[in-house]
């Protein structure tokens, strides 16, 4: 089995429902993620997953040099940024992809399927 | 070259896939797959001129190449503990299912089609691990240079062990879109040897459409209810039983309505026309709508049946070129319609439709623009038309051609 990390990206600009368009639309896509989730659990791929809060919201440490430097912001200026992500136990690509494509069906982005380099 | 030379040549050319898709079976790993079959070719090239070529020598390689596997896993395991895992390998595979060969290389083209990989990736990686070229025939037949092929082939073996993209035929669910995606490359490969792009190169080369058509009959015997592939089938082989008339004795090419007829290869031309009358007929009966593959074979079945250029039915190549239209509405194929439509309805109504096209950047775009001028008597811009025509063209043998047809608007 392989370990994947599903990410899902989303615009940098968010609304009061985080990247949706209304209230609605943002219930409906944490109900279907829940469901979806819920599989992953049932079928023995999940792991781990979660949302995440804005990208506004990071802040970058760099303590390689002596006195750690903190900086206000993501590490990377972007105009869409990580929103949230699974990580999946699969045995191979072809089923990951598949739950990508329901995770992105679920949560209504573009998933990003990685695998995680073996131990 | 000597008997022994070349049955190795056969050999190799018949078993190469043969022989990697059966270690990668076995072995789960294409790099070691590739490496020991070309190990076990090293050795054969070795051996047979002094031990005589085997009976059976595909199996002979697949032997060699298979126990040379396993020596490399024993060595290894003594250094980072595979010792375990390689007398599973060992130990657990039987002798050689028999049946289960063909789908093995069927596995591995679409594994090396994954639409995980990129597109120039898919090519490269298919005719090396299935066409067994090398790595410089592969940067030759696409203008590639060699390291740059090198990366790609590593780069797209890398994803595959890491991302696990697995060594298989996709399940049904998932077979019309790969197959598409096997398609394109298979079809990537006979253009490429039907007009090859290498000015260094002969201008058609056989090799490449040969391996074409050999992968293509290879999907198809898997997959024979699939229109698309035996639509596919089709088109190579009417296309190819043309090749021979295609490049004249200086070197120019020679178009589809100064070709010699009787010259083309009607086995092939018989084996096309029955599969497109036999999708004709799924079509008819309601099994499956005809795509790109089965409606461009169904155009070059027009072309192979007219007995002169004259007797060609241009009606019903404009009505495929339609349809065409209407599921790839891309304006390569509204010049190859306006081509048709120029012998029914004219060269100024063609015209009208290619000036609106915007394909500047395309030489047959210029080809045509220049035919149907010189044909209205617009020879300064049938000139100008070919020239820029001859600025984009590869083809050694299209450029003679189109070289030729400008200087003759000179003399005119």
């Amino acid at each position: 089995m392989t370990q994947y990390l599903m990410s899902v990206y989303g615009p940098a600009e968010r609304t009061d429902f985080g990247s949706y368009p209304s209230e609605e639309a943002m219930n409906q896509a944490m109900a279907d993620t829940g469901a979806f989730n819920e599989r992953l659990q049932e079928q023995g791929y999940w792991v781990y997953a979660n949302g995440l809060e804005a990208a506004t919201t990071a802040t970058v440490v760099d303590g390689q040099n002596g006195e750690p430097v903190f900086t206000d912001g993501p590490y990377l200026e972007s105009k869409e940024y990580l929103g949230g992500f699974w990580i999946i136990e699969a045995p191979d690509l072809d089923v990951a992809l598949k739950l990508a494509a329901e995770g992105s069906k679920a949560c209504r982005g573009k998933v990003e399927v990685r695998p995680f380099a073996s131990m | 070259m000597t008997d022994v030379a070349e049955a190795i040549t056969r050999v190799h050319r018949e078993e190469w896939a043969r022989v990697v898709a059966s270690l990668t079976r076995r072995f789960g790993d294409l790099d070691l797959a590739e490496e020991m079959a070309a190990e076990a070719f090293a050795v054969a090239v070795e051996r047979w001129p002094t031990d005589g070529v085997p009976p059976n020598p595909g199996g002979w390689i697949t032997t060699t190449a298979n126990r040379r596997a396993i020596d490399r896993l024993r060595r290894e395991s003594r250094r980072d503990d595979k010792q375990k895992e390689a007398q599973v390998l060992y130990e657990g595979d039987g002798p050689e299912r028999l049946g289960a060969i063909d789908d093995d290389r069927l596995r591995l083209i679409f594994t090396c089609c994954h639409p995980s990989l990129a597109m120039d990736a898919r090519i490269a990686l298919t005719l090396r691990m299935v066409g067994g070229l090398t790595t410089p025939e592969i940067g030759r037949a696409f203008l590639v240079q060699e390291a740059t092929i090198g990366q790609r082939i590593t780069r797209a073996k890398g994803k595959i062990k890491a991302a696990r993209i697995p060594y298989r035929v996709p399940s049904t669910e998932d077979l019309p879109a790969r197959v598409a995606g096997v398609l394109t490359v298979l079809f990537l490969v006979f253009n490429e040897g039907y007009l090859s792009s290498d000015p260094e190169r002969e201008p058609v080369r056989g090799d490449l459409t040969l391996e074409a058509i050999r992968l293509t009959r290879l999907v198809h015997a898997l997959l024979p209810a699939d229109g698309e592939v035996a639509g596919l089938l089709a088109l190579m082989l009417l296309t190819e039983a043309r090749r021979s008339t295609r490049v004249s004795a200086s070197g120019e090419l020679v178009t589809l309505d100064e070709q010699d007829r009787g010259a083309w290869d009607a086995a092939l031309i018989a084996e096309g026309h029955a599969l497109v009358w036999e999708q004709i007929s799924a079509v008819a009966a309601g099994r499956g709508r005809p795509g790109r593959y089965q409606i461009l074979a169904a155009v070059n079945a027009v072309h192979t049946s007219a007995r002169d250029v004259r007797d060609t039915d241009w009606s019903q190549i404009v009505a495929l070129y339609d349809q065409l239209a209407r599921i790839d509405p891309s304006p390569i194929v509204a010049l190859n319609r306006a081509v048709a439509l120029a012998e029914l309805d004219g060269p100024e109504v063609a015209l009208a439709l290619v000036d609106r096209l915007d394909l500047d950047g395309y030489h047959a775009y210029h080809v045509t623009r220049a035919d149907l001028l010189r044909r209205i008597g617009r020879s300064a811009e049938a000139r100008a038309a070919y020239e820029r025509a001859i600025d984009l063209a590869t083809n050694t043998a299209e450029v003679a051609y189109i070289t030729r047809r400008r200087d003759q608007l000179g003399i005119a």
